[in-house]
């Protein structure tokens, strides 16, 4: 029922979101300070989901949470791929593959990592994660 | 229309992310939260190489090719190493975000100065500073937790420590002002940021011992996410802002469960040196503690209704959980109710005794929290504390004078009779002496735990053939 309500919840989101979207483009390319403010604004409500989420995990598996989020955060690959990519000075793109690799190595292992530990916690019968 | 799907994927794996983090809350759903997280990472990673204008394919290949190369063996490591494996990847992740943050900077300044906006290079010099003080004090971290070599184990104290670490946070915090007002003119100043910024991680971690461990490596999880925010604001990616906001908003909530469960507070985690205050913690004044044998303590286990098993870290030390496992199965057979009463920091970061323990196969409904616990303690007939200590130390519900005052505890010394695995008499890491031990309800088992817990076991299937 919950799934249910947040699902649909979502698809009204993504209903609205485009709309959203393109109301701002020629707001966001004249002020660049608006630009800030509207992801000061994603920031606060995502560290609110966040902290509302994580706070129902299970103590139990806190330690694959950790591995988790970590994988999360290696999104910074999505910046280090535009670094690495564009046409830059030699010099940038080394530096942006260098932190490609790092997120990358995240990735991987902490889904990885994250995937292994959870496959362990089983009950007594022999029951699946 | 590219840049509209482009969006339409950060939105949807945005969603997934959350979606990851909401399942994690019952091992029987948590591995969707994995699938889920790939997925998103998959659309976001695709979204992001469509992305007009990228040349360089060899480059990004030859990243995505060693990161895999490195990812996968980091993810096989024992569990027992996995606390130096996350403050590992803490490191990348930080690293990450001070590399994209300086060719950010040097990239605005080369190209189009009018891009460093006020509030963009606020941006900038929070990723810089956050990014590579992560990088360093994580690696410190990681080493502290492999106990190389030339990293000192111990907490490294010298005189005016918090006030030399403090200033050269200020000094940074200083350079980056004056370089948001003139990012052009005041370009100098950017590697004295880097440099400053590495030199704190490394000086904010030497002082921290083994036991702040779950708690640095929490600390350092939230800096980690909040640097991929920071990357967000610089990038105007808000896929970016998000997926850091969770990450670091995990590591603020996990860093306060470690907190509480200590009873510190942040500050006395960071800049207290906890090894230093327990020098002239108390000695045992004549008390002498029983001993008793593992014949003993199964016949006594054997008879019992419930059965409280309080692991620590010293028990993974010994390599004891598989031995654990086998005393679990043999008592179980018999009848007798099993639990494990968890320490929310017993190990060496959040949750690894629960992960230590699913690897033996002890099944996860007989893991049970400090608090769920403490309630049933008094039924119990048995606690049997394995490698754990300051964490059943009675002192720190009464004893004031107690460095450990205050921290909650699991109530071993409530069990009609407490079984308690050691090598010797020393008190521990941090020096305090244990009451427990000089309990009139508490027997010694003196030896290595997973010798005691293989003799333990011995004796249950002996006395199991004869009947």
């Amino acid at each position: 029922m919950r799934m249910l309500i947040l699902t649909s919840g979502l698809a009204a989101w993504i209903a609205v979101a485009p709309a959203v979207a393109s109301a701002q483009v020629p707001a966001a390319t004249a002020e660049s300070g608006t630009d800030f403010i509207q992801t000061l604004f994603v920031f606060m409500l995502a560290t609110f989901i966040g902290l509302g989420v994580v706070s129902r995990v299970s103590r139990l598996l806190h330690t694959p949470l950790m591995s988790l989020t970590n994988a999360i955060s290696a999104i910074a690959v999505v910046g280090s791929i535009v670094i690495t990519g564009l046409d830059h000075p030699p010099y940038i793109t080394i530096l942006g593959a260098i932190a490609l690799f790092a997120s990358m190595t995240n990735i991987v292992s902490g889904f990885l990592i994250t995937d292994r530990m959870l496959k362990m916690f089983r009950t007594r019968k022999g029951g699946k994660s | 229309m590219r840049v509209q799907i482009i969006q339409l994927a950060y939105l949807i794996a945005t969603a997934l992310f959350v979606f990851a983090l909401h399942w994690m809350n019952d091992p029987k759903t948590a591995r969707r939260g994995v699938i889920s997280g790939v997925v998103a990472m998959l659309m976001a990673v695709v979204g992001t190489l469509v992305e007009p204008g990228i040349v360089n394919w060899g480059w990004i290949a030859l990243a995505l090719v060693l990161g895999f190369a490195v990812g996968v063996p980091l993810s096989r490591v024992p569990l027992t190493a996995v606390p130096q494996r996350t403050a590992l990847s803490h490191a990348f992740g930080g690293l990450a975000a001070g590399l994209v943050g300086t060719a950010e900077y040097y990239l605005s300044l080369q190209q189009n100065v009018e891009n460093l906006t006020p509030f963009r290079m606020t941006a900038i010099i929070a990723e810089i500073i956050l990014g590579y003080l992560t990088f360093t004090g994580s690696l410190m971290a990681a080493g502290k937790l492999q106990e190389i070599k030339w990293i000192p184990q111990r907490p490294v104290t010298y005189p005016l420590q918090n006030v030399s670490n403090l200033s050269l946070l200020g000094i940074a915090v200083v350079c980056g002002v004056a370089l948001i007002v003139q990012p052009v003119a005041l370009a100098f100043l950017f590697p004295v940021i880097i440099v400053l910024a590495l030199a704190f991680g490394i000086l904010l971690v030497i002082p921290i011992g083994g036991a702040d461990m779950p708690t640095v490596i929490s600390l350092l999880n939230s800096y980690a996410g909040l640097s991929a925010v920071a990357m967000g604001f610089v990038l105007d990616n808000k896929l970016l802002v998000t997926a850091g906001a969770l990450d670091g908003s995990s590591g603020l909530i996990l860093s306060i469960i470690m907190c509480r469960a200590m009873n510190r507070s942040f500050t006395n985690v960071l800049f207290g040196a906890f090894g230093q205050v327990q020098a002239k913690a108390v000695s045992a004044e004549g008390k002498t503690a029983k001993s008793e044998t593992p014949e003993g303590a199964a016949q006594m286990m054997e008879q019992s209704s419930l059965v409280v098993i309080v692991p620590g870290y010293g028990m993974a030390v010994a390599q004891a959980q598989h031995r654990v496992r086998e005393l679990y199965d043999q008592l179980s057979k018999r009848g007798v109710d099993v639990r494990f009463a968890i320490h929310p920091v017993a190990g060496r970061m959040p949750g690894h005794m629960n992960v230590l323990l699913a690897e033996a196969e002890i099944p996860y409904d007989k893991l049970v929290e400090m608090d769920d616990i403490n309630h049933d303690m008094p039924q119990a007939d048995v606690a049997l504390v394995i490698g754990a200590n300051d964490v059943v130390n009675p002192a720190a519900r009464h004893d004031r004078g107690s460095p450990i005052f205050g921290m909650p505890i699991i109530n071993a010394d409530k069990a009609r009779i407490c079984y308690a695995i050691k090598r010797t008499m020393n008190p521990g890491f941090a020096g305090i002496e244990n009451e427990l031990y000089y309990a009139p309800q508490t027997f010694m088992l003196f030896g290595d735990a997973k010798a005691v817990v293989g003799n333990l076991v011995k004796s249950l299937s002996a006395q199991g053939n004869t009947h």
